[in-house]
């Protein structure tokens, strides 16, 4: 297979697979959690629910006091990667083309050599955090295959993707096929790994701070 | 057939002056990123260089790359391409026709046998029996399947011949494929094949091939399309002089915004720069007067297999190959569908759980020690 | 019909919900979670990480209730919970889990995950896998009215004690008082100077307000063995005492479980809201302080500080009453590190107290205690919750640290205004 065919398959066929098995994945994950629904709470409030929910759905983005010195290479790791890649994501002028075709909607983009910086960093941050979760106690005890298998899906988009835009390891055409299969992995595997917190931390997060903001504790 | 004389004979009855040919040498040269001193060494080795035999067959194809090679309106350094070569058989430019022209064919194959170079362009068909592109009632293949084994080696002019190109594009109906193809799968012999790729291929490029085969004796080095590298060795877009617009983010959005008139990059408007292979940006078209980007035109992929095949040329090259709406609605109603269902169900275990839940009573926690 | 694994399982089953299943979905494996328990701070021992506390749940989850889980069991490739693992889990569910809920403020991806441990338990308990000491505690609140043992002539005569030491009549089933007043077992066996300081500061603030014969107890041993059908049972007993009253608040004492078990989960144990308000006294004691009818004279000048009892701030939302008021008697009250909602627990919430089998692991991880309170340099403690304080006195004890621990209530008392 040559390297336009196997991206006339990624960009054709390999996208409509993807696609409808990563909304397929994702609709079934997340209704199935949702249709669970909660029951109601009779206890009396003292502070408002949704005000919680709302909160932490934003402020847990930022670490709990203390919890930067206790684990710093977790949180910073986890930061750049995750920055890092919807920068790469959203801002590099073709992916924004992609979606535009995708979605209708597009944007401004950022210079090509920003993202160049912007993904080298993130694949660094991303071999970092990988190289914790192998060494440390607590991650490696708790990691499973899958956690491996969803660094990786994070991983090679970002990796392939800078192989593309310097001309490295095989032809730009070949790499660039390479690319959008690797991105096309990620979107399958989202529904099948913990990549599915994309979508459902928002949920929990809520939940979280609607527990509490009922009873007037900000978490 | 022809005496066999040397070149610089030729090019003298032409009038062409040692200075032209030079000249010509050294753009050779300078495409094949050869340092300017060879130049003259391949003047001199060109001069006394005897011409080479060429058979040039054509299967289903449009004539555009004879056309891109022959039609030389003043004498251009690449008709010189013809003062190479002796063109011992081309149907198209052929004077004699019917019998006389197939007995041409086959005096030229016996008389230089294991010497000649085999041009081949247009794909060749092999679906039901391959009667789809006949010669004199012979099929494509039955006479590649001649010619081959005689050849030195087969020069594949054109993207037809190179990868199947328009014949070959979706949905094919003619079963046509490249002549790399047919080497792969046994159907003819196995010969040293170049791949001169493009709709059509850049005449200089055709000509610089042999006379690289000339000079040299040997083929050039090939990519891992068969190509050239000398010539496809860098994609359109990284020697676009239109690059730093893209990598500054500044992009026409149609052909005749601000930013056309500014001549930032086509990227937007399905420019295939990216993705293609050739040395449009560099040897240019019409004797290096412009190219297709020059012009205020994406490029369309042409020297790519199966750029007829990558959706529009006007959707930029990260769009969906084809809408993905109808796959993305169906997805979403099946997805529903199945979460409602698994949901449901989970509802529904959960239910019969806490209605056979009995009640737990102290009683029924066991201890060691009696509390 | 006894306990079975049969029912265990089913009792997970019925556990989970959408922000269970949103949980254990969310869960990136990061790890968090334990930096922020200090059993495993204090240990550091994976092991202890919150989340995978929560594995058996988690199982059941994904086998019962996901499409990929249902296909893996359906297709015989993945493996049923079974006792053993239950009682693996049994030391991490209810020995390294005080139900503190720290975890749950650093889950970056916004697990509850005190939200599953409570949840869990429910399962744990029908399995009949729970540790001896809570198990017993259950059954002697449900059998004798109290998890200690402690029943109503015990009262009765502290009672005595208090009404003859401040000279004030202390009511009893009073029908029509505002308040009700119920109390934790350690508060009528070990601490109890509440008695007569409440009655002395109730007094000189005017509340109406009165003890229950038939509901005095407000911890609730059913919430911290995990199990709904025990915990309803027991708080029904004071829902029934304060309607009966026709009270308009029933007092939470200083205890943090019994807050929750009352104020959280009370409503939602039965299954509808109250028709009377629950209030922790230490809250009473702020209300009373804004509205100008607590009066004190004179201050601690020591340097001294506040134990957040867990329930109290972080699972219960009273933060900064307990401060308010300490300020009033203190004149150098310094707080800990982490305090308020991101204090650190005791060691011996959720139950730990009860279960002797996790006493080693309690007083090891105390050190987290013990590290908060060196950096001070105090010598008086103040706290909240008589648990609470139990488990702080034990710990210091353990680690030979000179330092006091006083229930705010009491220190309040001593500084009435006569
Ligand atoms: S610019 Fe592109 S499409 Fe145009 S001739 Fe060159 S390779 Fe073909
Ligand atoms: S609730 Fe507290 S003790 Fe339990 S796991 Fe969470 S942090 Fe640890
Ligand atoms: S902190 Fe949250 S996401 Fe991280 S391991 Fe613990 S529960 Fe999972």
């Amino acid at each position: 297979m040559t390297g336009v065919e196997l991206l006339n398959w990624a960009r054709g066929p390999g996208l409509q697979i993807a696609l409808v098995v990563f909304i397929v994945g994702v609709a079934i994950r997340f209704i199935e959690m949702w249709l669970l629904g909660k029951s109601p709470d009779f206890a009396e409030a003292r502070g408002s629910a949704a005000a919680g929910g709302w909160r932490t759905l934003f402020t847990r983005s930022l670490p709990m006091p203390g919890a930067l010195k206790r684990a710093p290479l977790v949180f910073l790791g986890g930061y750049v990667f995750h920055i890092g890649f919807f920068i790469t994501f959203l801002f590099y002028a073709p992916h924004i083309l992609f979606l535009r075709a995708v979605t209708g909607f597009s944007w401004p983009a950022l210079p090509a050599y920003l993202i160049d910086v912007i993904g080298l960093v993130s694949i660094a941050a991303l071999v970092a955090v990988l190289v914790h979760r192998l060494t440390d106690p607590v991650r490696r005890f708790l990691s499973r295959t899958g956690d491996y298998v969803a660094w990786a899906a994070t991983f090679l988009p970002l990796l392939t993707g800078y192989f593309a835009y310097h001309r490295l390891v095989t032809d730009y055409t070949t790499m660039l096929a390479l690319h959008v299969l690797s991105f096309e992995l990620l979107l399958v595997l989202i529904p099948l790994t913990k990549l599915m917190h994309t979508f459902t931390f928002a949920v929990s997060r809520w939940y979280n701070g609607a527990i509490a903001g009922r009873k007037g504790v900000k978490v | 057939m022809h005496e066999p004389e040397t070149l610089g004979d030729v090019l003298a009855k032409r009038g062409v002056s040692r200075r032209g040919f030079l000249k010509y040498c050294a753009t050779l040269a300078s495409l094949m990123a050869l340092p300017p001193s060879v130049a003259a060494q391949m003047a001199d080795k060109l001069t006394r260089a005897t011409r080479q035999s060429v058979i040039y067959l054509s299967f289903q194809e449009c004539t555009g790359c004879l056309e891109s090679l022959s039609r030389t309106h003043s004498p251009t350094l690449e008709g010189l391409l013809f003062d190479l070569i002796s063109l011992d058989y081309q149907e198209t430019l052929l004077a004699a026709a019917g019998h006389a022209a197939e007995e041409a064919r086959a005096n030229a194959m016996r008389a230089n046998s294991g010497k000649f170079v085999l041009m081949v362009d247009g794909a060749i068909p092999l679906k039901d029996g391959g009667v789809y592109s006949t010669i004199a009632g012979r099929t494509n293949i039955e006479i590649l399947k001649e010619a081959v084994p005689h050849a030195a080696a087969v020069i594949a002019v054109g993207t037809c011949s190179s990868f199947g190109g328009l014949p070959h594009a979706n949905p094919n109906p003619t079963g046509a494929v490249s002549v790399g193809t047919l080497m792969e799968k046994g159907l003819i012999e196995r010969k040293p094949l170049i791949n001169v790729s493009g709709c059509p291929p850049i005449p200089v490029v055709i000509s610089g091939v042999v006379a690289h085969f000339l000079t040299l004796g040997t083929l050039p080095e090939l990519d891992g399309y068969g190509r050239p590298k000398v010539f496809f060795g860098d994609t359109i877009h990284d020697r676009c002089y239109r690059r730093p617009f893209y990598d500054q983010g500044k992009f026409a959005k149609t052909f005749d915004d601000e930013g056309a008139r500014n001549g930032w990059c086509l990227y937007e408007l399905g420019c295939k720069g990216p993705t293609t292979y050739n040395a449009c940006a560099t040897a240019k078209w019409n004797g290096g007067v412009s190219f297709p980007i020059e012009s205020g035109h994406g490029c369309l992929g042409c020297s790519e297999p199966d750029f007829w095949d990558a959706g529009s040329f006007y959707a930029p090259l990260p769009a969906p190959r084809a809408p993905l709406s109808a796959a993305a609605g169906a997805a979403i109603a099946v997805g529903v569908a199945a979460g409602a269902a698994v949901g449901l169900a989970g509802l529904y275990k959960r239910k019969k759980a806490q209605q056979a839940h009995t009640k737990l009573t102290v009683d029924d926690l066991e201890t060691e020690k009696k509390p | 019909m006894g306990t079975s694994l049969e029912r265990g399982i089913q009792g997970f089953i019925e556990q989970v919900d959408r922000p269970t299943a949103s949980f254990f979905e969310s869960c990136v494996r990061c790890g968090m979670c334990a930096h922020a328990c200090l059993f495993y701070t204090e240990t550091g021992d994976p092991k202890y990480t919150p989340i995978y506390k929560l594995e058996p749940l988690r199982r059941v989850w994904e086998r019962e209730y996901t499409l990929f889980g249902r296909i893996k069991k359906w297709l015989g490739l993945s493996k049923p919970v079974t006792e053993a693992e239950l009682k693996e889990w049994e030391p991490l569910v209810y020995d390294s889990c005080t139900l503190c809920g720290r975890c749950s403020l650093m889950c970056p991806v916004g697990n509850d995950i005190v939200y599953m441990v409570r949840r869990a338990r429910e399962g744990m308990v029908a399995a009949g896998v729970a540790p001896d000491g809570l198990k017993q505690a259950a059954t002697r609140a449900v059998k004798i009215g109290s998890p200690m043992g402690v029943q109503l002539p015990a009262l009765k005569t502290q009672i005595a004690k208090a009404e003859k030491e401040t000279g004030l009549a202390i009511p009893f089933d009073k029908e029509g008082a505002e308040y009700l007043m119920v109390l934790s077992s350690a508060e009528i066996i070990e601490f109890s100077e509440i008695i007569p300081a409440a009655a002395r500061i109730f007094h000189a603030a005017g509340v109406s307000w009165t003890f229950s014969s038939d509901a005095f107890e407000a911890t609730n041993s059913g919430i911290q063995i995990g199990s709904s059908d025990i915990a309803t049972e027991l708080v029904s007993r004071i829902v029934r005492a304060a309607e009966r009253l026709k009270v308009k608040y029933v007092i939470s004492p200083e205890c943090g479980h019994a807050y929750t078990a009352l104020r959280w989960e009370g409503p939602n144990l039965i299954g509808r809201p109250y028709p009377f308000k629950v209030i922790h006294i230490v809250e009473l004691l702020d209300e009373l302080r804004a509205a100008g009818r607590l009066k004190t004279e004179g201050m601690e000048d020591e340097k001294l500080t506040f134990h957040d009892p867990c329930q109290l701030v972080r699972r219960g939302g009273v933060v900064e009453p307990p401060r308010n008021v300490l300020k009033m008697v203190a004149s150098n009250f310094v707080e800990m590190e982490d305090p308020g909602t991101l204090n650190w627990c005791c060691g011996g919430g959720g139950g730990v107290s009860s279960n002797e089998r996790a006493d080693e692991l309690r007083l090891k991880v105390f050190s987290r205690k013990k590290t908060q309170l060196d950096q001070l340099g105090v010598r008086t403690l103040v706290t909240a919750c008589s648990n609470c304080r139990d488990m702080l006195e034990d710990g210091l004890e353990h680690h030979r640290m000179d330092i006091k621990v006083v229930g705010l209530t009491e220190m309040v008392a001593e500084h009435l205004k006569q």
